[in-house]
């Protein structure tokens, strides 16, 4: 197991440099540098900004010098805001998106997963068809889509919940962590379903069956394990399309998270907060992956054991 | 009153293409000590009829029309559910087919084992988890599980198909239930580990004096366990009597046709064997496979490999049937697919009629794959199901320009003569025919390119005793007529026997002995083929007695 | 007993036929493709049957709820919904199709090499895909899209590029159950070349799933098309896609709460359509549940 993860980190360190050299090079290849949107700069000016940052160096001189600040944990300063470095920014934009991607996993895993695990108990009738049609509703309505219906609802007509802010008034947290998490929701509760089904007609829930256990205890100690595997490994995509997913929800409701400030950077052609944020979340994402991978593998014996070294 | 007495059971089942009567008016009885076996081809009910006593069946298909199941004068088709789980965990229990499916793999075995003792419906004989853990432990001993107190702790994966079959007898019998209804429990296991799972369920029954029902299609399986036989096709009843009865002086024609399909004693064929004069010569012939696994165990994956076939030599004489014996993991497969070279030989040599067939390439190889075709095992993936029966038969005749665009049709018409199918059949697709007639149409396929030599892998293994009879005589039937060398690998000793001029016994990769049909039945020099031989169930109850009690 | 095929055969029920009577009874799935046809044949004649001007501004009018001469009402301009929601639905399925058959593409090909060839090179390959998998392409799309300019090509490149991934999965799972079937071992050992093989033995059988992942490839392709169009970073206007309405919907949702409204609601209705159908299709293709 300890040498499973060891492989993979090394494994990743590749893929973190080649996502590095990628979006260094993407950023460097945009037409125009990170100046020239704004207002009208005089020449004299734009130069002396331009050695400031080391932009007038050679393309692959900033690319090691680079690399060797990353390396120190150095994301550099802010082309936008002078003054703020990206590690600033990055660790002031990361609680509400943490908060938030943690929310929305919950809301979709919780609510996922039982509607899944309830649906396949009794397949093709009511139980089923019920959960079933409204994660149907949660894949095909975007979260765009979904989260401004919400507020209109809700927020504007109902008054129940604050439509913006993040933790400035309760309740205010609700809405975007229902809306971020409730595509993932329904793709859980189908990916769940599908799992319960394929283990319930597998022999061996016969077997416990023929044993006199009762349905409860079936579906517990012998249907979950099994059923829930494809869940978990949804898990790592899952949280992949979370980050990715923020940026939108951020921008609906207003919450100064990092997925908001990337959006922002993307724009303002700010190179090193978005390489700083891209590497930052590549990393989560990775990290995250190789845990979902992990806890799959612990799930299986036989891959446990296998993992393990010993036969 | 019997223990059980079932009266008049109907299981209908209600599917999209309409209603099937699964079991029509079912009725027979076992009593304690007693072993009732339950025979049938597929299709006739038989599972059925044991998994409705314990509300096994899955609802919405299947409804209960009618009958009566009495245990012990409740009536097991009424109950209520609390009832019938406090039937499933104290009085009556069940093995099942499959021992690699029917365990959880995700629980120690030792858990699965002492369920029914924790979660006991009945209150008062619940136990606690030292006190099952050490029952369980007991029971697996019995069952002959060596070091029990380590195994406990064991996965599902960690035991072999055999062992696995024994831990489900354990986990059945630990509530000391009064009935145990096997199904079908030795059909997947190797005949030597079958011999044994019989003995062992004997003994216990004994031992315990429970009642057993035992379901098979096997005559030759229930001859030595079982008391009394009920004989079923189609859901009904055709014979029910005593095992002597049935087997030694049976009046009904069905009856008698299931006990004429077992092939039995020696082949009837002149062997048209042609001394010295080898078709295929074999020497030294290694296949391993790597053993790849997941990249999981470290960083240095150790090259490991399974010696499929290891150093093996034979030939095989032109005009023979050589039949090819092994248990699962032998090795036989593996060796007539090297032979036909498609499998990749490690080392060694293949020679067909003096050509060095294992050293020409690809390309060079198409010639001779005309010469040599292999039937085989599945009828269900051995066939294209977008194709139909004529495209199948028609893409070797084109391919090998055995015909063209004027004569195809014809020579297609005359292949179904063949194989005894209807013409009328040519454009219909694999999936609208039944097993023993997609087997049939392989056949075809086989024959099509004039081949001189034909492997059949298991041909018969998958199709019922009357219809495997059908395809075997076909089989010798076209030997004769197009003049075939064929090597005909199997598990089945009987079959062999009936069709084979010599034999060749494999294990474990190697050859164990070689030898006439005859012969080696009659004076075996190796112990694995003595084991082998004597483990074969025949269908006569008085030998198969006289064996398991020798056994024992 | 000469007598020519032709006459006496009953012709045979294919897997197609079969899986083709299936579907006819999943009343929803048959929902979901007229549906489609119907939007289908809409985005076509568009241009002649749209009631307005693309760009008719109605300055004078402003932004008016559904009416007799504006069945969908009418945006801040004046323009009236129903001609922008077609207009834009063009755009929307036209981004849809091509992305997701640039996806097929890659994917299949991708996936049945991997499959076919096996061993080391399969390895390899899919280990790539696990970890393009694991990547946040949300973060490459959109540099890629402010970058390069917001270039309606560099969409489809940039889309597909992300959805090959479960393609490329489903076809190597399915090319390599194939592969060990006994009737590809027996098309070998026929003596078949492996181009004949994959042609006439693979390919057939590896359609089903490939049209079920395709039907359901539609609808994620769109919903990517309309997230990046929302975010400003998609189709850009004087062009319209479903999502760019959406997101100008957002900004006035208080007052004039049709603007968002039925953009969505066709979006959503498209979606359902197409993830309809595609279940529907998965399920008639099933082996498992058709008749043996």
């Amino acid at each position: 197991m300890f040498r499973f993860a060891i492989t993979r980190l090394l494994q990743a360190v590749p893929v973190i440099l080649v996502v590095i050299s990628i979006t260094f090079l993407l950023v460097h290849a945009a037409p125009g540098g990170p100046f020239s949107a704004d207002k009208a700069v005089p020449p004299e000016v734009l130069k002396a900004l331009e050695a400031q940052y080391n932009l007038d160096q050679p393309l692959w001189q900033q690319y090691m010098g680079y690399l060797g600040d990353v390396v120190r944990g150095d994301f550099g300063p802010s082309f936008k805001y002078p003054g703020r470095s990206v590690n600033e920014l990055i660790a002031s934009g990361l609680p509400a998106t943490a908060e938030l991607a943690f929310y929305a996993m919950l809301v979709a895993l919780i609510i996922g997963a039982s509607a899944g695990v309830f649906a396949a108990m009794r397949p093709n009738t009511m139980q089923d068809y019920l959960p079933m049609s409204a994660a149907m509703i949660g894949i095909c309505m975007p979260s765009f889509l979904l989260g401004p219906l919400l507020v209109l609802i809700f927020g504007i007509h109902l008054e129940w919940v604050p439509v913006s802010g993040w933790g400035d008034a309760p309740g205010d947290k609700i809405l975007p962590a229902i809306t971020l998490g409730t595509g993932y929701a329904a793709y859980i509760a189908r990916l769940s379903r599908g799992g319960m089904l394929e283990i319930l007609s597998q022999d061996y829930i016969r077997t416990a069956r023929a044993k006199g256990l009762s349905e409860s205890l079936i579906i517990t100690k012998h249907a979950l394990r099994g059923g829930l595997i494809p869940v978990i490994a949804f898990l790592g995509p899952a949280f992949a399309g979370l980050v990715g997913g923020s940026f939108v929800v951020e921008t609906i409701f207003q919450i100064p998270g990092l997925g908001r400030f990337y959006v922002q950077a993307a724009f303002n052609r700010d190179y090193t907060m978005i390489l700083g944020t891209t590497i930052f979340f590549a990393t989560l994402i990775i990290v995250f992956n190789l845990i979902s991978d992990m806890i799959a593998i612990w799930l299986n014996p036989k891959l446990r054991q296998q993992g393990q070294g010993d036969n | 009153m019997a223990l059980l007495e079932v009266n008049g059971l109907k299981v209908h089942f209600h599917t999209r293409d309409g209603l099937v009567k699964a079991v029509d008016d079912v009725s027979f009885s076992v009593d304690c000590g007693e072993t009732l076996a339950i025979v049938g081809e597929s299709g006739s009910g038989k599972s059925v009829t044991c998994y409705s006593l314990l509300d096994l069946l899955p609802k919405p298909p299947a409804k209960i029309e009618g009958g009566s199941a009495l245990f012990d004068g409740v009536d097991l088709l009424t109950c209520d559910s609390t009832q019938m789980r406090s039937f499933r965990s104290n009085d009556i229990a069940m093995i099942f087919q499959d021992p690699m499916t029917s365990l959880n793999p995700f629980i120690t075995i030792g858990e699965q084992l002492i369920e029914p003792l924790i979660y006991n419906p009945d209150k008062s004989r619940t136990q606690t988890r030292s006190a099952a853990r050490l029952r369980a432990i007991e029971l697996l001993d019995e069952v002959g599980i060596i070091d029990p107190e380590k195994r406990f702790d064991c996965y599902p994966h960690e035991f072999s198909g055999g062992m696995r079959q024994r831990v489900m007898i354990a986990m059945a019998l630990i509530n000391e239930p009064r009935l145990l209804i096997c199904d079908e429990p030795t059909t997947a296991l190797d005949v030597t580990i079958q011999a044994q799972i019989l003995a062992l369920i004997k003994k216990l029954q004994q031992k315990r004096n429970v009642a057993v029902i035992f379901i098979s299609h096997d005559l030759g399986v229930v001859a030595g366990i079982a008391d009394n036989v009920i004989v079923m096709c189609e859901g009904t009843v055709r014979e029910t009597g005593d095992t002597e009865a049935i087997f030694y002086r049976t009046q009904n024609d069905y009856t008698k046709k299931l006990l004429a399909a077992i092939p039995e004693g020696a082949k009837v064929m002149p062997s048209r064997l042609q001394q010295d004069s080898p078709m295929i010569e074999v020497k030294n012939l290694k296949t391993y496979f790597r053993d790849y696994g997941k990249p999981l165990a470290g960083a240095r994956p150790e090259k490991r490999y399974i010696k499929a076939v290891d150093d093996v030599s034979l030939h095989i004489q032109r005009g023979e049937i050589l039949g090819l014996v092994g248990e699962s993991g032998s090795g036989k497969s593996t060796l007539g697919r090297s032979i036909l070279q498609l499998a990749p030989i490690t080392e060694g040599s293949v020679q067909f009629s003096g050509t060095e067939i294992s050293a020409l390439s690809r390309h060079q190889l198409i010639p001779w794959r005309r010469k040599m075709q292999m039937i085989f095992q599945d009828p269900y993936a051995s066939l294209n199901p977008r194709m139909t029966v004529y495209e199948t038969l028609a893409e070797p005749l084109l391919y090998h320009g055995l015909a063209n665009a004027k004569t195809i049709n014809h020579q297609v018409q005359l292949l179904m003569d063949d194989v005894g199918l209807a013409r009328a059949n040519l454009r219909k697709y694999p999936h609208e025919f039944s097993g023993g007639q997609r087997q049939r149409i392989a056949i075809g396929r086989a024959i099509a390119t004039k081949p001189e030599l034909i492997i059949a892998d298991e041909p018969v293994s998958a199709l019922d005793v009357t219809i495997q009879a059908q395809v075997l005589d076909l089989i010798l039937d076209l030997v004769e007529r197009h003049n075939l060398t064929m090597l005909f690998i199997s598990h089945d000793l009987s079959v062999v026997r009936y069709i084979s001029d010599r034999v060749i016994v494999m294990n474990k990769g190697v050859i164990i002995e070689i030898g006439e049909t005859e012969a080696l039945w009659a004076s075996p020099q190796q112990p694995y083929t003595q084991q082998l031989l004597e483990a074969i169930p025949l269908a006569d109850p008085k030998s198969e007695r006289a064996r398991l009690a020798s056994a024992s | 007993m000469d007598a020519s095929i032709e006459k006496i055969d009953e012709a045979g029920s294919s897997l197609w036929q079969d899986a083709w009577v299936k579907l006819r009874k999943n009343r929803l799935a048959i929902c979901g493709l007229v549906v489609l046809l119907l939007l289908g044949l809409v985005s076509l004649l568009t241009p002649w049957i749209a009631p307005y001007g693309y760009e008719e501004q109605n300055l004078i009018l402003g932004a008016s709820p559904p009416s007799a001469e504006h069945w969908l009402g009418t945006d801040i301009f004046g323009r009236d919904m129903l001609t922008r929601i077609m207009y834009g639905g063009r755009v929307s399925l036209t981004v849809g199709l091509i992305a997701t058959a640039v996806a097929l593409m890659i994917g299949v090909l991708w996936g049945a090499t991997s499959g076919f060839v096996g061993g080391r090179v399969d390895a390899v390959m899919m280990r790539l895909v696990d970890i393009l998998y694991a990547l946040p392409f949300m973060i490459f799309i959109v540099l890629l899209m402010v970058v390069f300019g917001r270039n309606i090509f560099l969409l489809f490149f940039a889309i597909g590029a992300v959805e090959w991934l479960t393609m490329a999965r489903i076809v190597r799972g399915q090319v390599m159950t194939l592969r060990k079937q006994e009737f590809v071992e027996a098309a070998y050992s026929l003596g078949l070349s492996q181009w004949t093989i994959i042609r006439r033995h693979i390919i057939p059988n590896t359609l089903g799933p490939v049209i079920v992942y395709t039907t359901l490839t539609i609808p994620s392709v769109m919903l990517l098309e309309a997230f990046l169009s929302f975010l400003g970073l998609g189709i850009q206007p004087p062009q319209s896609s479903w999502g760019l309405l959406i997101s100008y919907g957002v900004e006035t949702m208080e007052e004039f709460p049709w603007l968002l409204i039925f953009p969505g609601l066709t979006l959503s209705i498209t979606l359902f359509a197409l993830n309809f159908l595609g279940d529907g299709l998965r399920d008639a293709l099933d082996p498992r549940t058709s008749k043996d």
